[in-house]
């Protein structure tokens, strides 16, 4: 047979049925769509969390307290959990680790904050003038903490946009207002530009205060939360996170690096490993979207394997004109394939549909990449393939004699 | 030209031999038309199927055109039938959803011969079976028993045969109709067409120029009619 012969056999074959054709792969078509989809919102919040992270700043070390711990992350460091970093530690490294390019202590907790008639409960993170460089922030409305303010322990605020329409309503002017923190007073000098995102701590919801000030009023000690450290180039950042190590080894006073009371945390660690979760995590969903596939392949083997024994007749009637046992099984298992790979063309143009909604409706970002879509026709032409092979094989293997007489 | 040189064929299962044919014989010429006839049972569906190189028989010799095909594998009987045999069946067994044309072609397709080809060549078959020409893009089973064993025929003459191999052609038509199947059979004969006749019908024999008697799997008689 001709391979144009053959294709044109075969679309006859499936189009003499389109309802059957279509009711065959929609189990292809669901398992091919949900594997798209849930693979794209694996590599959505992949690559979102990832751009959160780097958005953050970058060539940043964190010295965080407490023990080290494989997975860290900055959201479950800090909270006031450990006391063993303070601000002595931070000049220490400000002065003597001359690689680092900014050091930028934090003091973070979270307070109950009353403005005229209003109140919220927000993050109140202490700082210096640094943090805007160190952090990627820009600011929007008034200025940021000075140098002045550190040194004088000034009871100033700078608000994160959405604080900001929380305390004083949606845009308002909120320059020269009072608010308390932890009922001591402060007046805001400035707004920050609004750095949306989502998960973590969202930074447009947060107060920034001097340090100074912070340690004096608000918590009344001179520890630190965390120690964010920005070298002057990538290059440096292994040679910076063995400095501060070892000076802080020091000035704590321990000789075993292995109980140390801090952890030094490369940036580049924290996105892999966040990375390395997601991608788990994407792995899971797709295997379970796989599982439908598999389904799929069984209901595609089944379709067939009936399609052959009600077109015995007509495969013994091929083989009396003439068809080999090549041209039959050829046949067949060519309709598998077809079935099975418009079944994937269509269950990846749905797929890209849902990933498309989950993204609009703002559940979380999405990301289809070209090698997924290559990789769901291949696994669906796989499938018409291993599916189709075993029906394909037993209709080439009819006697034209007993066929011709099947009822 | 067809010759059978004491063919058997006989069939093992766990228990016993059963020898449906028993030791036939004949030769039939090139533009003959001959009809084998037999009550049920006799073995004619088993030496039809020799005949058309659907199986091969258990012992003894079958020339086709001078070519012994009696130890043929499958893939080589295959090309025999593709080449050299047109079947016409009692059942039509045509492609139901398929359109009258595209059914006569079909054997062609399986000969590789190009689309455009197949086309003129599945017309002429069609017209020299006498189908009315406006039914060629029907679907065939929207046409009537008698219409659809003519596309039948058409589809067994499409790849030019030695040899035409009818069973029981008009077994599902009534007479009227089954006369003019016959006929068109007569006709292709008339223009050189060798034409095997099965049928347990004496009516339907005696169309055909020549009529070989089996019983039992064996030859007992040989008839000449009078259509010469």
């Amino acid at each position: 047979m001709r391979i144009s012969d053959l294709f044109e056999e075969t679309y006859m074959a499936l189009s003499t049925n389109k309802a059957r054709s279509a009711l065959t792969i929609l189990g292809i078509v669901i398992g091919i769509a949900s594997v798209i989809a849930m693979t794209a919102i694996g590599q959505g919040s992949q690559a979102s969390i990832q751009a959160s992270i780097t958005s953050a700043g970058s060539n940043l070390l964190y010295v965080t307290p407490g023990q080290q711990r494989g997975v860290g992350m900055q959201v479950s460091s800090g909270r006031g959990s450990a006391q063993t970093l303070t601000q002595g530690d931070a000049d220490a490294i400000q002065s003597t680790i001359t690689l680092a390019k900014a050091v930028e202590p934090e003091l973070s907790k979270r307070y109950q904050i009353t403005a005229k008639g209003t109140n919220t409960n927000t993050q109140v993170i202490g700082t210096t003038q640094d943090y805007v460089d160190v952090r990627n922030f820009q600011i929007d409305q008034g200025t940021f903490l000075s140098d002045m303010d550190i040194k004088s322990q000034t009871r100033v605020a700078v608000l994160g946009p959405t604080t900001r329409d929380d305390l004083f309503g949606e845009g308002a002017d909120a320059i020269g207002q009072k608010i308390r923190i932890n009922n001591v007073e402060f007046k805001v000098i400035g707004v920050t530009l609004t750095k949306g995102g989502s998960g973590f701590q969202n930074p447009d919801d947060a107060i920034y205060v001097p340090i100074s000030t912070a340690q004096r009023y608000l918590a009344g000690d001179q520890y630190v939360s965390t120690i964010a450290v920005q070298a002057a180039s990538a290059d440096n950042m292994t040679a910076i996170q063995e400095q501060i190590t070892e000076l802080l080894l020091e000035r704590h006073k321990i000789s075993d690096a292995a109980s140390a009371d801090f952890s030094v945390m490369n940036q580049a660690d924290i996105v892999a490993t966040a990375s390395s979760v997601t991608g788990t995590f994407t792995t899971l969903l797709a295997s379970i979207a796989g599982i439908s596939l598999l389904v799929g392949g069984i209901g595609i083997m089944n379709m067939m394997l009936t399609n052959v024994t009600e077109r015995t007749r007509e495969i013994g009637l091929r083989k009396a004109i003439g068809a080999e046992e090549g041209d039959i099984s050829k046949q067949f298992l060519l309709e598998s394939v077809m079935l099975t790979f418009l079944g994937g063309a269509i269950g990846i143009f749905l797929g890209w549909i849902l990933a498309w909604g989950v993204q609009y409706f703002g559940v979380t970002s999405t990301k289809i990449t070209w090698s997924t879509v290559f990789l769901a026709f291949g696994v669906s032409a796989l499938i018409g393939i291993v599916f189709g092979y075993y029906p394909a094989r037993r209709a080439s293997k009819l006697n034209p004699i007993v066929a011709l007489r099947f009822e | 030209m067809i010759q059978l040189d004491q063919i058997t064929k006989s069939y093992s299962n766990s228990s016993e031999e059963v020898k449906v044919l028993k030791g036939i014989s004949f030769t039939i010429q090139d533009g003959e038309f001959v009809a084998i006839m037999g009550p049920s049972g006799s073995g004619k569906s088993t030496l039809m199927h020799i005949l058309g190189a659907l199986d091969t028989p258990t012992s003894g010799k079958y020339l086709l055109d001078g070519r012994d095909i009696s130890s043929f594998s499958d893939k080589e009987l295959a090309g025999i039938r593709k080449e050299k045999i047109g079947f016409v069946f009692q059942a039509f067994n045509l492609l139901p959803r398929a359109t009258v044309l595209r059914n006569v072609s079909l054997p062609l397709i399986y000969m590789r011969v190009p689309k455009k080809e197949r086309e003129e060549r599945a017309r002429a078959a069609l017209i020299s079976t006498g189908l009315d020409e406006a039914r060629f893009d029907h679907l065939s089973n929207q046409l009537s028993g008698g219409q659809m064993q003519r596309v039948a025929i058409a589809r067994a003459l499409v790849t030019n045969p030695s040899l035409i191999l009818a069973d029981e052609p008009t077994g599902n038509l009534d007479t009227q109709t089954g006369e003019i199947v016959l006929d068109t059979f007569k006709k292709l004969n008339d223009k050189g067409h060798t034409i095997i006749l099965i049928t347990h019908e004496r009516d339907v024999a005696e169309h055909a120029q020549r009529i070989i008697y089996i019983r039992d799997g064996m030859m007992v008689k040989e008839e000449v009619t009078s259509k010469k």
